[in-house]
């Protein structure tokens, strides 16, 4: 049977494994995290996955992406260190970030990923920033965005799409669009009903996609990832998607409607849409992608269990890093 | 009638009275209803912590979630101010102060000399600061100095419930800007509070334990850590004065003194960074009016000139622990 997808079959799996893995990653801190292993803030990326990956499946290490609170699906899709991640979630001393900044504030420059982003709105100035740097030094790295429909009503996001625009940086501007800002419906919040107009206002085109389809999510990204690489200045894209948990782990979500959590999980899981997809055309089998499944698991099972057994940060690193001791 | 109310509730029970007595009283902020436009409950977080859940079924014409829009409301809610209402305007944490800064410090916290005392401006900004939550180093910050420096700024953070719900009364009716800083380490604390609407006057400090040998002067969560403090020298005979400062604009610089004058030692505890900080500003303030009285060097508990760490392991040492405190009580004692 020929392949309809836009991916071959390494690909594919490729794209498999990173969405898994950001899943299984989520699931697992929701557990730990309920059994009061994880301490702070947790913002999960489940239900998302397919648009993080969709678009990171073009990127590569020079290319830069600012994330959010709701960071670590990025990360994965980007390439950070899954062990990295699970021990800095952990506070250890061979986190991401070696403790310091938690699970808002996982980066990894050398993979191109500025970091997540306890500010709303704060990724979309940097991004600018990346793109700049990219366009004078004449790499054709890209900078992307990424920010919720909520954070979409920043400031720093609106002006930097301006000024993105008058520059022709190569800076793209994802709207993660999954309906809530926190409890607060995008209904309410935005003023525009589409992200298209308002890209349209300021001068640069507007996409948008099924966020839960991944193949939907793939071809856009390429598209518009193409456009930036080649001069042809910044997009805005917007994915409408699905979060699966709460705002935070701890969000009793009584601002959904009866049901909505249980209809999405069984109708809109974009891993589950994935499947059907290459399977029914025949380019995976179910076998293959169990044994990425089991791969996934052994992988989050090692993480956890390396975080737990790892060292803590020792009193002399809370004053390392900063260039003034006082 | 005083019963027992922990600091969120005596926040609450605050903005209700207050809301109830005075209809141009109104609050905004991301979240303080919840569930805006979405199909399940109205009133479905009353806050991210939900310090003003409830509040809306009361007073739905004075409760308004807004976007994730600082910038715009906060200065919205200044604008509003100027023009005849009274708002209420809830960052959720301060560290997003950054996002609207300008609108308070080059407007609200101008309005009223720039125009030649034509202008108020009775608008309260609340927020919650602090570190010992876990959440890292943009959501855990005190920043207490930044608004300190600013004339036109009253600055307010208390450390317990019943000093919350008068400063926050006499916040909501005061004419100026108000910066208002509930330490979410506190928001479980409790004490007695009255039932009945009562204001504590701003620049008016506390004598939170009265001690002869040492003055601590403090403000904050650091104000039970600088009492455990004194608890545990206590047993080791040194006699602890502990001074809350409640207000931190207008700063209560006499209480201050006239305790030095007794005691002769002085130790500043501040959760904030060190550097130009309400401990310095104290230290400096002393060290010109009260010089005369003091047997010891100034000592001063901070936190680091770091950012606020994520991992617990330094989070704790970052936050200024009753055991500091009583080391540097007792370096001014000599011991
Ligand atoms: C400047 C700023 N304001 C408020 C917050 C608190 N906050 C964190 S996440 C969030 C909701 C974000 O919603 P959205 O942008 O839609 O992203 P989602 O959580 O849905 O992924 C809020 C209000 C913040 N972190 N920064
Ligand atoms: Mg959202």
């Amino acid at each position: 049977m020929s392949n309809p997808f836009p991916l071959e079959k390494d690909g594919l799996l490729e794209a498999y494994r990173r969405m898994k893995t950001i899943r299984e990653f989520e699931e697992r801190l929701h557990v730990d995290f309920g059994r009061g292993d994880i301490p702070g803030f947790v913002h999960l990326y489940a239900g998302e996955e397919a648009a993080g990956v969709g678009i990171m499946m073009h990127l590569q290490d020079h290319d830069r992406i600012a994330s959010t609170h709701r960071g670590h699906g990025h990360c994965i899709a980007k390439g950070v260190d899954v062990k990295g991640m699970m021990a800095e979630i952990y506070g250890k001393a061979t986190g991401s970030c070696a403790g310091k900044g938690g699970s808002m504030h996982i980066a990894d420059l050398s993979k191109g990923m500025m970091g997540a982003n306890g500010i709303l709105g704060a990724g979309a100035p940097l991004v600018c920033g990346a793109a700049l740097a990219a366009q004078k030094l004449g790499h054709d790295g890209v900078g992307i965005t990424f920010f919720g429909d909520g954070a979409s009503n920043q400031g720093t996001v609106l002006e930097s799409m301006n000024l993105a625009a008058i520059w022709n940086l190569p800076a793209i501007f994802v709207v993660e669009n999954n309906g809530y800002a926190e409890s607060t419906s995008v209904d309410y919040a935005v003023a525009s009903d589409s992200y298209v107009d308002r890209a349209t206002g300021f001068g640069m085109p507007g996409i948008t996609v099924d966020g839960t389809d991944f193949f939907a999510v793939y071809e856009a990204a390429g598209e518009v990832v193409k456009r930036a690489r080649e001069g042809g200045g910044p997009t805005l894209l917007e994915c409408k998607m699905i979060r699966f948990f709460g705002h935070f782990e701890g969000d009793a979500q009584t601002y959904r409607a009866p049901g909505e959590n249980e209809d999405n999980r069984k109708n809109r899981d974009c891993l589950k849409i994935f499947r059907a997809k290459v399977t029914e055309a025949g380019v995976l089998n179910d076998a293959e992608l169990d044994a990425i499944d089991a791969e996934v698991m052994t992988l989050i099972e090692d993480a956890v269990a390396e975080a737990k057994a790892a060292p803590l940060p020792t009193p002399a690193d809370l004053t390392t890093d900063v260039y003034v001791s006082y | 009638m005083a019963r027992t109310l922990s600091m969120k509730d005596a926040i609450n029970e605050a903005l209700d009275q207050e809301m109830t007595r005075d209809p141009t009283v109104i609050m905004m902020g991301e979240d303080i209803v919840g569930g805006a436009g979405a199909a399940g409950e109205d009133d479905a977080w009353g806050g991210v912590l939900g310090v003003s859940k409830g509040l809306y079924h009361k007073h739905p014409k004075q409760m308004i979630d807004t976007p994730l829009s600082e910038s715009a409301y906060v200065g919205a809610a200044i604008g509003a101010a100027t023009c005849g209402l009274r708002p209420v305007a809830e960052l959720m944490f301060i560290d997003f102060m950054g996002v609207c800064l300008d609108q308070i410090y080059n407007q609200a916290a101008k309005f009223r000399y720039m125009f030649g005392g034509k202008a108020e401006t009775p608008v309260v900004i609340r927020a919650m600061c602090g570190a010992g939550f876990r959440a890292a180093a943009q959501h855990s910050q005190m920043l207490t100095p930044i608004f300190t420096h600013i004339p036109g700024l009253k600055v307010v953070c208390p450390s317990n419930a019943y000093d919350t719900k008068g400063l926050l009364i006499q916040a909501i009716r005061d004419n100026d800007p108000v910066i208002f800083l509930e330490h979410k380490n506190l928001y479980a604390s409790e004490c007695d509070v009255p039932e009945e609407p009562y204001a504590i006057p701003f620049g008016e400090a506390s004598i939170a334990r009265e001690g002869s040998d040492v003055t601590i002067v403090t403000y904050g969560l650091m104000v039970p850590n600088s009492l455990a403090a004194a608890e545990t020298l206590k047993k080791e005979g040194i006699d602890v004065e502990v001074i809350d400062l409640r207000t931190l604009s207008p700063i209560d610089m006499d209480t201050v003194i006239e305790s030095v004058e007794n005691t002769g030692r002085l130790v500043c505890v501040d959760e904030a960074n060190p550097r130009c900080s309400i401990a310095t500003d104290i230290s400096a303030n002393v060290a010109q009016d009260a010089f005369g009285a003091l047997k010891a060097p100034i000592e001063m508990v901070t936190a680091p000139h770091s950012p606020v760490p994520f991992s617990p392991a330094l989070e704790d040492l970052y936050i200024p622990s009753p055991d500091r405190i009583a080391a540097a009580v007792r370096k001014t004692m000599g011991a």
